[in-house]
């Protein structure tokens, strides 16, 4: 036998085992590229609008209402009040229905009819939101003019798929184990939901209200058909026109006075944080109520 | 009791004459502790008749006739797949839940037929209690589980009195008596499990169904399910699937042994092969197919 050592086979690759090693980094390289870059769209967005909006945050912005057409000064809390209230509207519509839906196609519902439903809420979220807007402008707005209300059904329609998919998802989270449970207490389907499925998901609910919350808060586009541009004042009865956050960013940015694009800077701002701040939230949420559902199984 | 034995006898210490006498297997000796006649003048709680339970039309078990009795313990071993859970899960209507479950035959309680049309599924499972295998505790307090069955029927006086006895009989009470309000969760399986059994036994039902109720625990764990299936049988009557044929030697007055049939497609069926006292069952099983399962050379 030898003493000399053979070359290292591990060190001494054949060129094909080369190829397979560049190849190998140079994929990962590009994926690490791709997730960085990715990182850096949402850093350099919120640093550009955070520098241009800081300057113009202030406490007249937030107390203030848009000055008339031409007139210096003016803020957005005409805008702010109404995203809030038809948010909140849409919110009151949308949640209900959405809860029941997924209760429905959960616990009730044949696998069939289930997996109908199923598709077509996800067909509904895929719905271009102008082509929502559109919808209720044919159904509320004509012949009845523009409203508050109107725009909160159109902002229900976007959330109503996101909260019912997501409740979904955190309702067959719960482990069959708990239902059977309950009902071998003697407790009716009905009633298990309500007294085990539901406070056992109820976290999750409140995850996919935020993020359906945060999503309707920056939507634009439906609000331009059933809410229309002008109302520049506080406005809290639903059946008129309200401002808001996204159509004030829309019509501020295109007027020519340097105050005005500086407050469609500062709402945008406003409008990001909001949005940052729910999404975050609902993320944190939903990973606390998932490890919680961990534990029952 | 008759013909007993004390199982944990010195062995060493026997004469010759006893030791010929005694079991040949541990599985044996352990048997041997139960009465050779545990149903006499007991009374009838269950009355299965030509059960068969099917899944989408394929019987998952079929044409059982068994009979249990009151304040036994009655266990159902055999091989996996074999049914005895589906029978078990039967017995309260909890096969309800499963789409495309059905029963033929009748399954009597004190004489009633369980499945007639009329019959409350939800009144049947409060009378006919059940424990899973794996600890099912509501993600709730140690009371609110206990208190949840109560709730549900409007047992409600003495509510803090109820949930205490039902946590004594389940032997938990000294372990959580000063953590009624800790969520169910922080307990361990052992204790998770007994409090299920709690919760079972608060809303005062006749028979706990038990579906392999200790395997997902510890041995320790298991002693003291084992322990407590021993003190509640005096007040309940119980049923208990396990696939650990040593507990049901245990803690069993009769068992029935299942087996699995392949039909000429390839099907698997489950069957009643034998049925009667532990200690006959385990020592003398009058069918070769419980012999091979009972002595180890099967399953």
């Amino acid at each position: 036998m030898s003493t000399e050592m053979s070359p290292n086979p591990f060190t001494n690759l054949d060129p094909r085992s080369r190829r397979r090693r560049r190849w190998g980094r140079l994929m990962e390289g590009l994926a690490s590229l791709a997730a960085l870059l990715a990182i850096a769209v949402l850093v350099i967005l919120i640093a550009s609008v955070a520098r241009r909006g800081a300057p113009a945050l202030n406490v007249d912005l937030f107390t203030q209402v848009d000055a008339p057409f031409g007139q210096p000064g003016g803020g957005i809390e005409n805008a702010i009040v109404g995203t809030v209230i038809m948010t909140a509207m849409a919110t009151a519509i949308s949640v209900p229905l959405g809860v029941l839906i997924a209760i429905f196609d959960t616990e009730f519902a044949p696998a069939r009819l289930a997996f109908a439903i199923r598709m077509t809420l996800n067909v509904l979220s895929g719905v271009p939101t102008i082509v929502i807007g559109v919808f209720i402008f044919g159904l509320l707005v004509v012949g009845h003019g523009y409203s508050a209300f109107a725009a909160s059904v159109a902002l229900s329609i976007i959330m109503l798929p996101l909260i019912a998919r997501s409740t979904e998802e955190v309702l067959l989270l719960v482990p069959g184990t708990l239902r059977e449970g309950g009902m071998a207490l003697g407790a009716t389907r009905a009633r298990t939901v309500v007294t085990v499925v539901l406070p056992t998901a109820f976290g999750g609910i409140i995850t996919a209200t935020i993020v359906a919350v945060a999503r309707a808060a920056g939507e634009t586009a439906p609000l331009l058909f059933t809410t229309g541009i002008f109302a520049n004042a506080v406005v809290t009865d639903p059946s008129h026109s309200m401002a808001s956050l996204p159509l004030t960013i829309f019509t501020k940015s295109e007027l020519p006075d340097t105050h005005d694009q500086q407050v469609a800077w500062a709402a945008a701002l406003v409008l990001l944080v909001v949005v940052l701040v729910g999404s975050i939230t609902g993320r944190a949420l939903s990973l606390r109520t998932r490890r919680q559902i961990e534990q029952t199984r | 009791m008759t013909g007993q034995q004390q199982p944990d006898a010195n062995d060493a210490g026997r004469t010759p004459e006893v030791a010929t006498a005694r079991p040949a297997t541990r599985l044996g000796e352990l048997a041997s502790g139960h009465d050779s006649d545990p149903a006499e003048g007991r009374e009838v709680v269950f009355d299965l008749d030509g059960v068969t339970i099917s899944y989408s039309g394929k019987p998952a078990i079929r044409d059982v006739n068994l009979a249990v009795h009151r304040n036994l313990v009655t266990a159902f071993i055999g091989p996996s797949g074999c049914g005895k859970t589906t029978l078990l899960r039967s017995m309260n209507r909890l096969n309800d839940l499963i789409a495309g479950a059905s029963v033929d035959g009748s399954i009597r309680y004190h004489g009633h037929d369980l499945n007639t049309s009329d019959v409350d599924a939800v009144e049947v499972r409060r009378r006919i209690g059940m424990v899973f295998q794996r600890p099912n505790p509501f993600p709730k307090s140690v009371y609110d589980n206990v208190a949840f069955g109560l709730r549900l029927h409007g047992m409600k006086d003495d509510l803090a009195g109820r949930v205490e006895r039902a946590l004594r009989h389940a032997a938990l009470w000294d372990e959580v008596k000063d953590r009624l309000k800790a969520s169910a969760l922080s307990l361990s399986g052992g204790q998770q499990q007994r409090l299920c059994i709690a919760r079972a036994l608060a809303i005062e039902p006749d028979v706990i169904l038990m579906d392999e109720p200790a395997s997902a625990l510890d041995p320790i764990s298991t002693q003291a399910i084992e322990d407590l299936v021993e003190t509640l049988k005096t007040e309940y009557t119980i049923v208990i699937v396990t696939h650990n044929m040593q507990q049901a030697a245990r803690v069993a007055d009769v068992t029935a042994f299942f087996s699995v049939e392949v039909g000429d497609g390839g099907s698997r069926c489950g069957v009643l092969v034998e049925m009667g006292p532990t200690s006959g069952l385990f020592i003398r099983p009058s069918d070769p197919r419980t012999e091979a399962y009972v002595t180890g050379r099967f399953g």
